[in-house]
């Protein structure tokens, strides 16, 4: 039997959590994390010596806790996992598995691992809709203002504004004025007065508004105002600063007058979350768009089970969702990894979903109406201007990628890929995919699937001689 | 995560078992677990490269990995994603520069070990 036969990617609160519960119930397991602490985005630690430790609640600060030193857990931080495949024939090699093989560059070269069970939990990251100006320094996704708060202890900026949509924003704002930061002020796009149309799914996480409320309390206590129905739709230089110029806009976010402009040392910006789903799309794993809120995700059954045998997806890659959903789903990703190892059986894993398969409806429920309440409809594409970049990789600019479509009568993303050069950079299209589909599903009246942009044999840029370097390999089967 | 005596309000913090780094041929005093990233922005230094085509400055985005905009050459070696390596003593780091994008992924020049 192989000694170390479970993979996790990701040591987000979904990766730890099915790792703890793979490890307590006897099985050796591998977490790989591109990190260099464990805890992923939510459960990020500080890095820099002498920061004081960020506060979590007690479920998810246990999950750090109990996994640190765990004699079944092996951790492989700074690795990034650059490629996954599954062995599509079914073959009977020692280790009875799928023929599972992921490849990783870290930081004393290449490792290959070959586990019998995999779970991919490799959550997202923030989802931001383009702008003129969105390409400045100084100009920052909302988490990675939040993260380098929480790991570094270091401010964007002096004064910052936090704008875009959803609850994210009250935390960042929070977080950074605690962190010593002058918060200008909080533009939501969205209206919360929504909120009153989803009262049944926020009974069924009442900790969840006691958060918000908490939040809000903080931002009132040090009067930073809070713009509902108002975006960011230019950012321009502004001395050794930059200028935001906030404008009212409607249910669609069709942009009207300006209410504003805001000089600060940053702009911190979040249309929500797009969840990392391509190592399971290498994998063969099925996707859909969910219907939450319209980005690609991971099937998964009612076991956390991919469409590919030996391969499970927990957290934010099956649906943006929250920790607390992404722990939930990983600890039942954990138990399904022990029922299909045999570790544990049918009647005693019965008995632990059920719970756990309950408390995950309950957060996809409050998820759902989270996304409702703030939506990100298509009128942003109306602030864009000719020259606003959509693809930051290549510099291809909002006019080029219209008058591409139009000159070449382009109507699905794969050319435009080609033509435009859009998605085909260092990042492939995790930034600019979905806005790309977007603009050309406005233009060719054609929705778009997003995962032209998923589907890639190696999922991070390496240095070529690691593609042809085989790596150690980590499994002792 | 209440910090009153924040790092960045005084530049980056000194400590005794921290060390120098070398940022665009100045010597930067810097704490160990520190990423490239934050060092530069504790020296009020937003950009980190500029772009291939038209030449425009860049600087941290999404800060963990994804976008590849925080791009850096780190000891001679180029394309590093500053956002995700902590700093080594000895380190020579170079900002402003054009790092060429990989036109395909495995074309890519280098890249970092987290
Ligand atoms: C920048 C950012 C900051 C956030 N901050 C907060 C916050 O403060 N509070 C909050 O409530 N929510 C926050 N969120 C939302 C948060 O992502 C989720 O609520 C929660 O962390 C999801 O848990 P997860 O386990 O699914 O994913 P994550 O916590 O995102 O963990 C996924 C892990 O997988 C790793 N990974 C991904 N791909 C690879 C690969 N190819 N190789 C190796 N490792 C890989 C990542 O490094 C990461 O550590 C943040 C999101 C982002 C993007
Ligand atoms: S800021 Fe996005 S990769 Fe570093």
């Amino acid at each position: 039997m192989a000694e170390r036969q479970v993979a996790v990617v990701g040591a987000g609160p979904a990766g730890l959590a099915a790792a703890l519960a793979a490890a307590d119930g006897g099985a050796e397991v591998t977490v790989v994390d591109l990190g260099a602490l464990p805890g992923g985005q939510y459960l990020r630690q500080p890095a820099v010596a002498g920061l004081p430790p960020a506060r979590h609640p007690a479920a998810a600060e246990a999950l750090l806790d109990r996994t640190r030193d765990h004699p079944r857990i092996t951790f492989l931080l700074g690795h990034q996992v650059w490629q996954a495949t599954a062995d599509p024939t079914p073959h009977l090699d020692n280790r009875g598995g799928p023929g599972l093989t992921l490849r990783l560059l870290g930081p004393v070269g290449p490792v290959t691992l070959h586990p019998s069970v995999l779970v991919l939990a490799p959550g997202g990251h923030d989802r931001v809709v383009p702008f003129p100006g969105w390409d400045l320094p100084g100009v920052v996704t909302a988490g990675a203002a939040q993260a380098l708060a929480k790991g570094q202890g270091v401010l964007v900026g002096r004064r910052v504004l936090v704008a875009g949509t959803g609850p994210f924003l009250l935390t960042v704002a929070a977080g950074l004025a605690a962190a010593g930061a002058e918060v200008a002020g909080v533009a939501e796009a969205s209206r919360i007065s929504r909120w009153g149309r989803h009262l049944g799914a926020i009974a069924g996480v009442p900790g969840k508004i006691g958060e918000a409320f908490r939040y809000l309390g903080a931002l009132r206590r040090r009067r930073i105002p809070i713009w509902s129905g108002e975006a960011v739709t230019m950012v321009e230089p502004y001395g050794d600063r930059l200028r935001a110029t906030l404008r009212r806009v409607d249910a669609g976010w069709r942009p009207g007058p300006v209410t504003r402009t805001v000089a600060v040392d940053a702009v911190c910006v979040g249309h929500g979350f797009t969840p990392s789903v391509e190592l399971a799309v290498a994998l063969g794993c099925a996707t859909h768009h969910d219907p939450a809120d319209g980005s690609l995700v991971v099937d998964v059954d009612d076991n956390q089970a991919s469409t590919v045998p030996g391969v499970f997806v927990a957290g934010e890659a099956t649906g943006v969702g929250g920790a607390d959903v992404a722990r939930h789903e990983g600890t039942l990703a954990g138990l399904a990894v022990l029922h299909r190892l045999g570790r544990l059986d049918t009647a005693a894993y019965e008995r632990a979903a059920g719970p756990l398969r309950r408390r995950i409806d309950r957060g996809r429920r409050f998820a759902t109406a989270l996304h409702r309440v703030y939506p990100v409809p298509d009128g942003w594409t109306h602030w864009l201007r000719a020259d606003t970049v959509l693809c930051r990789c290549e510099e291809v600019t909002v006019g080029r990628t219209r008058s591409d479509i139009a000159a070449y009568g382009i109507d699905d993303l794969r050319a435009l890929k080609l033509v435009t050069r859009i998605g085909m950079g260092r990042c492939q299209g995790r930034i600019c995919g979905r806005a790309a589909a977007c603009l050309l599903g406005q233009v060719s009246g054609r929705s778009q699937p997003l995962d032209t942009f998923a589907n890639r044999h190696i999922v991070m840029p390496v240095p070529l001689g690691t593609v042809a370097e085989e790596g150690t390999t980590r499994d002792s089967s | 995560m209440s910090q009153p005596d924040h790092p960045s309000a005084t530049g980056v913090g000194s400590s005794a078992n921290g060390f120098e780094i070398t940022v665009d041929g100045v010597r930067v005093p810097v704490r160990p677990g520190q990423t490239i990233a934050a060092v530069l922005l504790g020296t009020g230094r937003p950009a980190t490269r500029l772009t291939r085509t038209q030449g425009r400055p860049r600087g941290l985005f999404c800060g963990i990995g994804t976008c590849f905009d925080c791009l850096v050459v780190c000891n001679d070696e180029p394309g590093v994603r500053s956002c995700l390596r902590p700093v080594a003593p000895g380190d020579v780091i170079r900002t402003g520069i054009v790092i060429e994008t990989a036109a395909a992924p495995p074309m890519g020049t280098g890249t970092d070990h987290g």
